[in-house]
C-alpha cells in the first residue's frame, strides 16, 4: 500500500491488547458486512431461489440446463440479460468517451480564461446531487406531450425547427442514448476536474518552448499535453468503466429498464426485489464483479503509482 | 498595438464561445427545473417554463380581437369593463363568449367589420378575461409546490386552497401535524438527515480508531492488515445486498435506522480507513513522542492529538460520505423501503406515482438537492478533493 509506514516510536508502547480494542469495532463491522455477505453471494449463487436446494431445482423439463451453474446460465445466456450487457456495453462506449473527451475539452479550455472557477463549478455541479434528482431533471427535459403543448425543452425545441416531436424515453436505440446523456451530464465535472488537475502539472516551460518553436496549439494538445497527461487519463478511464458498469439510478428513476433499456444492476435489483429469485441476483451480482474487480485492483494500483509519483 | 488586441481577441473567441455553449447547455435543464417549480401548476401544463417571462397566455388573442375596442388592459368601455369579474363570469366557456360576440349590441354587430376568434382562440380569450378579471387571478411565481410537496399533497388544486375550503385528503390535518405526513417531503428530509448524520460520524469514528493503531501501535501483522482492510474497497456495494438483507431479515432489522446506519459503516469504512491512515500517519511523531512522555496515554494522545490534527481529513472524508449516503437510492431502498422514506426513494415513488405532477416533482427534487447545492457551493475545495481521493471507492 502507498501509505507511508512511519516508524514507530519505540517509547510509546501499549499493551497486548490495546490495539486490538482500536481496530476492533472496524474488523467487527467490515466482517459482517463485507465479508460475509461477498462469500454469501457467492454460496447463493448455487442455491435455488428460496435458499432451500441447489441450483439444479431452477432448471425446467426440457429447456437448456447447466446444473449447479444454473443461475449463471440465466445470468450470461437470457435474452434479457443479453440485453441488459449490449446496454451496459453501449453505456461503456458512450459515455466514457463522453465524459472523458467533454471533460478534457472544457478543461484545457477552461484554463486559458477569466472565468474558470464560475465554468468548472456550473460543470461540477450535477456531481452533487443524487442520481434521482438529475433523473427528475432530464426527464423533464425530454417530456413528451401528446398534445399541441410542449412542455418539454427537447420537444420544444424540435418543433420550433420544423420536426416531429419524439418520445425519447419509450423509443427503442434512442432511449438508451437518452439515458446515457443524462449521465454524461452528470459525470463529466468529475472527469474534467482530474483531468484539470493533470493539466496543471504539465511543464510550462516545455509548452512555452514548444509555442516559440511555432507549434501550432492543436499540435501542443496532441503531442505534448495528452501524451503528458496519458497515466491520469488511463485512471479515469478506468474509474469511469467501473463506474457505469454498476449503473443504476438512473435507469431505475428513468425508465425503470422498461422499452429495451435494461442494464446489469438494474436486472440484479428486480430479480431480487420484484422477481425474489435471491440465487439468480446473486448469480448477477457475481458476474458484475467478476468485470469489475479487474478493472479495480487496475485501478487502484494505477491510483497509488500516482500517488507516490505526485 | 490595437490591431494585434483585436487578433488575440479574435483568435481567443472559439474558447469562449464553446465554453459558454456548453455551460450554458450544463445550466439549462437545472434552470428548467427551478423555474418550473416555482410556477403555478395550471402553467407549467399549459407553457413552457421558458416563456415564464413572456406575455400571459391569451394576451396575443385578446389584443387582436378585442383591445382595439376595449383597450389593451379591458378597461377602455366602461359598461363593459373585462376585468369586472361579475361581467366576466358569464362568458366562463368559450361558446358562452362566442355566442355574447355574435350578439348585436345598440343594434351593431359585436364585432363590427372585424372577424370573429375561432373556438380556440375564443377559449383562450376567455381564458385570458377569468384571469385579469381576478376570476383565476395567478402570479407568475408561487411557493405553492413547494408547500405541496412538503407536506405531501396530492389533490388536483394546491393544499392551502383545499384546507381554505375544507376538501383537504383524509390523511391531511391543514396545520401543523402536515409537516410529518409520511408522503411528504418534510418528513422525508427529516429522515434523509437521520440516515446521513450517524452513517458519516460512525464509519469516520470507527476508522480514526483504526487508522490511529495502525499508524502509532505496533503490533504484528500490521502491514498485511492495513493492506487486507482497504483491499475490501474492491467488494462492489451490489454484492452485499442480498446476504444482508436475508440477514436483516432474520435479525427484524429490515426497515430501521439502525440497519441503515450499520450497513453504511460498514461500507464507508475501507476507504475511510484508508484515507485516515494516510493524513494520521503522517502527522509528525515527535508530537506524539513528547506528548507519551507527557504522561499522555494513548488514549488521550487519540482524543488531544490525533483526531483535532486530523480535521482536514474528517472534512473532506465527512462532506463526501454525507453527500454519497443523502444521493444514495438503492441502499435505502433495499433496507428502509417505504418504512422511514428518504428523499430519494420519496422523489423515485413519485416519478412512477404521479405521471405529469411535474409541479410538485420539480419542487420535490428542488428540496432534496437544495443541502448538496449548499455544500458544495460552501465547502467547494473539501468537496473536490473529498471526491477525487474517493474515486477508486467500490
Amino acid at each position: 500500500m502507498a501509505a507511508k509506514t512511519q516508524p514507530v516510536a519505540g517509547i510509546m508502547r501499549q499493551g497486548r491488547l490495546t490495539p486490538w480494542l482500536y481496530l476492533l469495532p472496524a474488523l467487527l463491522v467490515m466482517a459482517v458486512f463485507i465479508v460475509y455477505p461477498g462469500l454469501n453471494t457467492f454460496y447463493l449463487s448455487f442455491r435455488n431461489n428460496t435458499n432451500t436446494g441447489w441450483a439444479t431445482d431452477n432448471c425446467l423439463a426440457g429447456a437448456p440446463c447447466w446444473g449447479l451453474f444454473e443461475n449463471y446460465r440465466y445470468a450470461l445466456t437470457s435474452e434479457i440479460m443479453q440485453t441488459a450487457f449490449l446496454n451496459n456495453l453501449k453505456w461503456i462506449l458512450i459515455m466514457v468517451s463522453g465524459t472523458v473527451v467533454l471533460g478534457l475539452l472544457i478543461a484545457v479550455l477552461a484554463d486559458r480564461v477569466r472565468y474558470e472557477a464560475l465554468a468548472k463549478a456550473l460543470i461540477f455541479l450535477p456531481m452533487a446531487i443524487s442520481f434521482v434528482g438529475a433523473g427528475v431533471i432530464w426527464k423533464f427535459v425530454y417530456d413528451y406531450g401528446s398534445g399541441q403543448v410542449q412542455i418539454g425543452l427537447l420537444n420544444a425545441l424540435v418543433k420550433a425547427l420544423g420536426g416531429q416531436p419524439v418520445s425519447w424515453l419509450t423509443m427503442p436505440q434512442v432511449n438508451t442514448i437518452a439515458l446515457i446523456v443524462v449521465g454524461i451530464w452528470m459525470w463529466t465535472g468529475f472527469c474534467m476536474t482530474i483531468l484539470a488537475a493533470a493539466l496543471k502539472g504539465v511543464s510550462v516551460e516545455i509548452l512555452e518552448a514548444a509555442r516559440v518553436d511555432g507549434a501550432s496549439e492543436w499540435a501542443v494538445f496532441w503531442k505534448i499535453m495528452v501524451p503528458q497527461i496519458m497515466p491520469t487519463i488511463t485512471v479515469v478511464i478506468t474509474t469511469m468503466v467501473i463506474n457505469v458498469l454498476k449503473i443504476f439510478d438512473i435507469v431505475y428513476v428513468m425508465t425503470g429498464g422498461n422499452y429495451g433499456t435494461e442494464v446489469i444492476a438494474n436486472r440484479m435489483y428486480i430479480e431480487m426485489y420484484t422477481s425474489f429469485k435471491a440465487g439468480r441476483a446473486a448469480a448477477i451480482a457475481i458476474v458484475l464483479i467478476a468485470v469489475i474487480i479487474p478493472a479495480m485492483i487496475f485501478n487502484i494500483r494505477r491510483f497509488q503509482e500516482q500517488e507516490a509519483t505526485r | 498595438m490595437n490591431a494585434a488586441r483585436f487578433k488575440r481577441w479574435l483568435q481567443g473567441l472559439p474558447t469562449h464561445l464553446i465554453l459558454i455553449v456548453v455551460c450554458l447547455v450544463w445550466l439549462l435543464p437545472t434552470l428548467g427545473l427551478l423555474v418550473t417549480s416555482f410556477r403555478p401548476f395550471q402553467d407549467v401544463n399549459e407553457t413552457g417554463w421558458w416563456t415564464v417571462l413572456s406575455a400571459p397566455k391569451g394576451e396575443k388573442e385578446y389584443e387582436a380581437f378585442c383591445g382595439a375596442c376595449h383597450g389593451i388592459d379591458g378597461k377602455a368601455i366602461i359598461a363593459a369593463d373585462l376585468t369586472n369579474a361579475d361581467l366576466v363570469k358569464n362568458y366562463r366557456r368559450s361558446f358562452s363568449l362566442l355566442v355574447s360576440l355574435k350578439r348585436e349590441i345598440n343594434g351593431q354587430p359585436h364585432m363590427g367589420e372585424l372577424s370573429l376568434p375561432d373556438e380556440n382562440d375564443a377559449a383562450t380569450i376567455a381564458a385570458y378575461l377569468r384571469r385579469i378579471s381576478g376570476i383565476e387571478a395567478r402570479s407568475r411565481f408561487t411557493l405553492d409546490n413547494y408547500i405541496d410537496a412538503v407536506v405531501g399533497y396530492r389533490g388536483r388544486a394546491t393544499y392551502e386552497s383545499d384546507c381554505a375550503s375544507g376538501q383537504q385528503a383524509l390523511d391531511l390535518s391543514c396545520d401543523w401535524r402536515d409537516l410529518g405526513n409520511p408522503r411528504g417531503m418534510g418528513r422525508a428530509f427529516l429522515n434523509s438527515l437521520i440516515v446521513a448524520i450517524p452513517s458519516t460520524i460512525l464509519p469516520i469514528l470507527f476508522a480514526a480508531f483504526a487508522a490511529y493503531a495502525f499508524s502509532w501501535m505496533y503490533f504484528p501483522g500490521r502491514q498485511w492488515m492495513f493492506a487486507l482492510l482497504v483491499g475490501l474497497q474492491v467488494v462492489p456495494l451490489q454484492m452485499t445486498l442480498i446476504p444482508i438483507s436475508r440477514l436483516y431479515a432474520q435479525l427484524g432489522l429490515n426497515g430501521t435506522f439502525l440497519g441503515i446506519w450499520l450497513f453504511h459503516t460498514g461500507f464507508g469504512l475501507p476507504y475511510a480507513i484508508y484515507l485516515m491512515r494516510n493524513f494520521i500517519g503522517s502527522l509528525p511523531h515527535e508530537v506524539f513522542e513528547s506528548a507519551y512522555l507527557d504522561g499522555a496515554s494513548h488514549w488521550t494522545a487519540f482524543f488531544k492529538l490525533a483526531i483535532p490534527l486530523s480535521i482536514p481529513a474528517i472534512a473532506s472524508l465527512g462532506i463526501f460520505q454525507f453527500l454519497w449516503i443523502w444521493n444514495d437510492l438503492l441502499v435505502a431502498l433495499v433496507f428502509l423501503g417505504g418504512e422511514h422514506p428518504v428523499l430519494t426513494y420519496q422523489i423515485g415513488n413519485m416519478v412512477t406515482s404521479l405521471g405529469s405532477g411535474w409541479h410538485l416533482l420539480t419542487a420535490a427534487a428542488f428540496i432534496s438537492m437544495a443541502l448538496p447545492m449548499i455544500v458544495f457551493f460552501a465547502l467547494q475545495r473539501y468537496f473536490v478533493r473529498g471526491l477525487l481521493a474517493g474515486s477508486v471507492k467500490g
